[in-house]
């Protein structure tokens, strides 16, 4: 019945309502999205500008979400937080994504001893936790947002190529890449145009669930007050400045942050499991 | 080996089934290993009935085969048969295994007919049988679980059963990586045979084998057959297989039974035109080279609605009574079966 | 006697300790079609795709027209050039194309590649017109086709090449019998067209009977009979050759005694 089934596309697609929690999901990623790409122009003060004498004030019609320690709003500290929050987890996704393939495409089409070289390196990799690795650079380089980018996307960078090597082995097998090899093309014009194309879905569904994972690693690191310099608003960086807020019994200024960075990891994660799955779905 | 056979403990959990030897001299009262009647399988988005008024009967000790091609229905009649129905399925009609409608029965006796009355064996044996668990638990594991029969009972009779088959008792602690194709499908056959089951669903069981495996496990299913006294339903796609090995054929197309009967007569002068058309299509040994008579067309789409004969679109000699109503059931369901021997198509 | 387009020499392939191609040695002339038939583990698809160039054999060679193709293809003009001698359609029709590109950008690509600056339309309709399949069928992608139209495109795409040589791996095992028919036909009718030289490898001795002009049968790596394919089926000289016979399913058949003349050999 299932190979009747396969020729018929339309009939076994199962037509059910979108989940209101996936919905909700989605539009706060387009919000986080939006408020960051927004920020200078929504943001209602200058989230620099401080103000001793109001220091820890609660909502008012100046400050909607009230101002952390030093005065400064809080609102727009988290509007141009989002900035922050989200360039540095899209480093990291995005340059241990390509590095990830990469090393994972050569390792899976070539095999051989580069694979055995590329996949014990990867390995070693992995037994460092990347915090860790982060930490490690970071107190070497000092603080910034390149430097723990960086650290953290090579800390990831196995995850993606381990997952790439698999589908790369798995599509190698698959007939029409044989076909391609007798038809004469090269390995290389396969390799980018068949197989590459044939995997990304999947690929690219792991790296949206990785981005949640990075905001977290880095709003950590900024918590650990390495990370973004002091002046720059972060979520991570105003959860670190908010201690002395929660301490004289003023929390809104370091609850905010710590809210808004789990529901913005979590609807990535939601967004992207659901996009994992209906790729997983789809592939034949 | 046979003694055992009807004073078996599940006959308590079985009031349907018979005890007595002697029923099966009268086949008046015989009770039919498999019957299903005008079994009607409806799936979500599907413009028409997958399966459209199915009859077919299967008794003790015979050999039935289903043959049609893919989207025929031919497969999810036997899954049918089990209870296995596709999700969304809303089935009419009766299918009756032992005299008990699978289609009303609760999960647990749907569960004890599957380890006990009716067994099912698979095209691929490797995609069946979990490669990770040896031989001997894949054996004994459905009677273990329902508390049909003792672990050390089970085990006894596993080896039995392969020895049947034709392989060693050793091949229990073997893992199925370890065995040949033709092997596995004999596993399958003998797990099948563990809980002495009325009726044997057999799916394609040969088509992933070797021709020469091919003919071992016929051979082997033949013996089985009549040493045990179980109904097969035997469903491929060979129309040469299947009149070489069984009783009775039924010719499946879309979804419709379109012919029936004796497997001889039906090979020799098939009267529905798809039969005849089916065998002018298959490439025989002792046909010359040179073209094949090909049908024209595909199967109709499970999206459309269907008016009429199911094959109209497609018969040579389809008129416009063809078209706008469907043929009654029956051996054969035309409007102008064919007379005449097959040579002339 | 009609050139060889093919020709093969002591091929020997060895995995481990088993022998998969022991000494095969056949030839196929122009325009030919010659069967390679065997069960599972027979060597005829080891065979087959050393052949195609998609193994490499650890002895003996093959030669197309009398160019010798053994070892690995060395270069752009190389592998072109080899593309261009065989080709090979096989047994999946749903895994043998990408499932992403469309029919028309299938063949485009090869024509893109073999014969850049040509009128590329025009031939992918001609094509699609050998085969069968209208020009609805180029735009679509092969979730979209049945088994029977993916085999189509898949000859289509050999054939965009011009090969001299097709190896057909089971090519039609996976179809419908009233599919296999048709494309059975086609195959005949493309070989009469184009001359174009087949290699069928298969179990099925009826797709034998039906396709090919001469036939080799292999066993456990090994060529144990060959000839022309109604001598061969007629009047099969080895045993095993007669047991494959007799394992044809038809009215009138013992499997018992096929059993046992499968254990005797």
């Amino acid at each position: 019945m299932s190979v009747a089934l396969t020729r018929r596309p339309g009939l076994g697609r199962l037509k059910a309502a979108r989940a209101p929690l996936h919905l909700a999901c989605l539009g706060i990623v387009a919000l986080v999205v939006l408020a960051a790409l927004l920020a200078p122009w929504v943001a209602p003060a200058d989230p620099n500008a401080v103000d001793l004498g109001n220091a820890l004030a609660g909502p008012s019609p100046d400050h909607l979400l009230g101002v952390d320690a030093a005065g400064r709003d809080t609102l727009s500290r988290l509007l141009l937080g989002a900035r922050t929050s989200l360039l540095g987890p899209l480093g990291v996704v995005a340059f241990s994504t390509v590095a990830g393939v990469v090393v994972g495409l050569v390792a899976g089409w070539r095999g051989g001893w580069i694979d055995s070289v590329l996949s014990r390196s990867t390995e070693l990799v992995f037994a460092f936790p990347g915090m860790l690795l982060a930490i490690l650079i970071v107190s070497v380089y000092g603080e910034g947002l390149i430097a723990p980018v960086l650290a953290l996307a090579i800390a990831y960078l196995p995850y993606v190529s381990r997952l790439t090597r698999s589908l790369v082995l798995a599509e190698r097998m698959r007939p029409y890449v044989s076909a391609y090899r007798v038809q004469g093309h090269s390995a290389a014009q396969i390799c980018l145009r068949h197989v590459l194309p044939n995997i990304a879905p999947i690929v690219l569904a792991q790296s949206t669930i990785n981005f949640g994972y990075a905001l977290m690693d880095l709003a950590g690191l900024s918590f650990l007050g390495l990370g973004v310099p002091a002046l720059t608003p972060d979520w991570g960086r105003m959860v670190f400045d908010g201690q002395t807020a929660i301490q004289h019994g003023y929390p809104l200024s370091a609850i905010l942050p710590c809210v808004l960075i789990v529901l913005t990891v979590v609807a990535f994660n939601v967004v992207g499991e659901r996009w994992a799955d209906r790729v997983a779905r789809r592939t034949p | 080996m046979n003694p055992g056979k009807h004073t078996n403990p599940e006959d308590s959990m079985n009031p349907g089934k018979h005890t007595n030897p002697e029923d099966s001299v009268n086949p008046g009262e015989r009770v039919h290993a498999l019957d299903v009647r005008g079994l009607r399988l409806h799936l979500p988005g599907a413009a028409r009935p997958v399966l459209d008024g199915v009859d077919l009967t299967v008794a003790p000790g015979e050999t039935v085969a289903l043959v049609g091609e893919s989207g025929s229905g031919k497969t999810l009649t036997s899954r049918t048969a089990l209870g296995l129905l596709p999700t969304g399925a809303t089935a009419e009609g009766s299918v009756l295994v032992d005299g008990e409608d699978v289609l009303t029965m609760g999960p647990d006796r749907l569960r004890a007919l599957r380890t006990g009355r009716a067994a099912m064996i698979f095209q691929d044996p490797r995609a069946a049988i979990n490669p990770l668990r040896r031989v001997g638990d894949f054996l004994t594991e459905g009677v273990r679980r329902t508390g049909v029969m003792t672990a050390a009972d089970a085990g006894r009779r596993a080896a039995e059963l392969l020895d049947a088959v034709g392989l060693g008792p050793e091949l229990l602690r073997s893992y199925p990586g370890q065995l040949s194709g033709g092997m596995l499908q004999r596993v399958m056959i003998a797990a099948a045979l563990m809980g002495d089951p009325v009726l044997l669903l057999a799916d394609e069981p040969t088509t992933a084998l070797d021709v020469t495996s091919q003919a071992e496990v016929v051979a082997l299913l033949d013996q089985l057959r009549e040493r045990f006294g179980t109904g097969l339903l035997f469903v491929t796609h060979d129309l040469g297989l299947a009149a070489a090995i069984s009783d009775r054929v039924h010719v499946m197309y879309a979804g419709r039974i379109v012919e029936h009967g004796p497997a001889e007569a039906l090979f020799e002068r098939p009267r529905h035109p798809y039969t005849a058309a089916l065998l002018a299509a298959t490439p025989r040994l002792d046909s010359g080279p040179g073209r094949l008579s090909a049908i024209d067309g595909q199967p109709p789409d499970l999206r459309q609605e269907l008016t009429g004969c199911a094959f109209a679109a497609r018969c040579r000699y389809a008129t416009d009574l063809c078209r706008e109503a469907a043929p009654a059931p029956g051996p054969v369901a035309c409007h102008h079966p064919l007379e005449g021997s097959r040579a002339d198509d | 006697m009609t050139e060889a387009v093919l020709q093969v020499n002591g091929l020997c392939r060895t995995f481990g300790s088993v022998r998969a191609v022991d000494e095969v040695s056949f030839t196929l002339p122009a325009g030919g079609s010659l069967g390679i038939v065997g069960e599972s583990g027979s060597g005829k698809t080891t065979t087959a795709r050393i052949i195609v160039g998609l193994e490499q054999a650890d002895a003996g060679e093959v030669s197309v027209r009398g160019r010798a193709r053994t070892g690995r293809a060395r270069g752009r003009a190389e592998r072109l050039a080899r593309a261009r001698e065989v080709q090979m359609v096989f047994q999946d029709p749903f895994l043998s194309l990408d499932p992403r590109t469309s029919v028309e950008a299938v063949l485009r690509e090869t024509l893109r590649l073999h014969f850049p600056g040509t009128d590329h339309a025009a031939r992918i309709r001609e094509l699609l017109d050998q085969v069968g399949l209208g020009t609805r069928a180029s735009e679509a992608l092969p979730r979209q086709l049945s088994g029977g139209q993916r085999q189509r495109v898949a000859i289509a795409r050999a054939l965009a090449v011009q090969p001299d040589v097709l190896v057909l791996d089971e090519a039609v095992a996976a179809l419908d019998v009233s599919v296999q028919a048709q494309v059975l036909n086609l195959l005949a009718d493309i070989r009469e067209r184009t001359g174009v030289g087949y290699l069928f490898i298969t179990h099925d001795l009826g797709v034998v009977r039906c396709v090919t002009d001469d036939v080799i049968v292999m066993r456990h790596g090994r060529i144990v009979e060959s000839g022309p394919t109604s001598d061969v089926l007629d009047s099969p000289r080895h045993a095993y050759t007669r047991l494959l016979l007799e394992s044809v399913p038809r009215p009138g058949w013992d499997p018992d005694r096929i059993a046992a003349a499968r254990r005797a050999l």
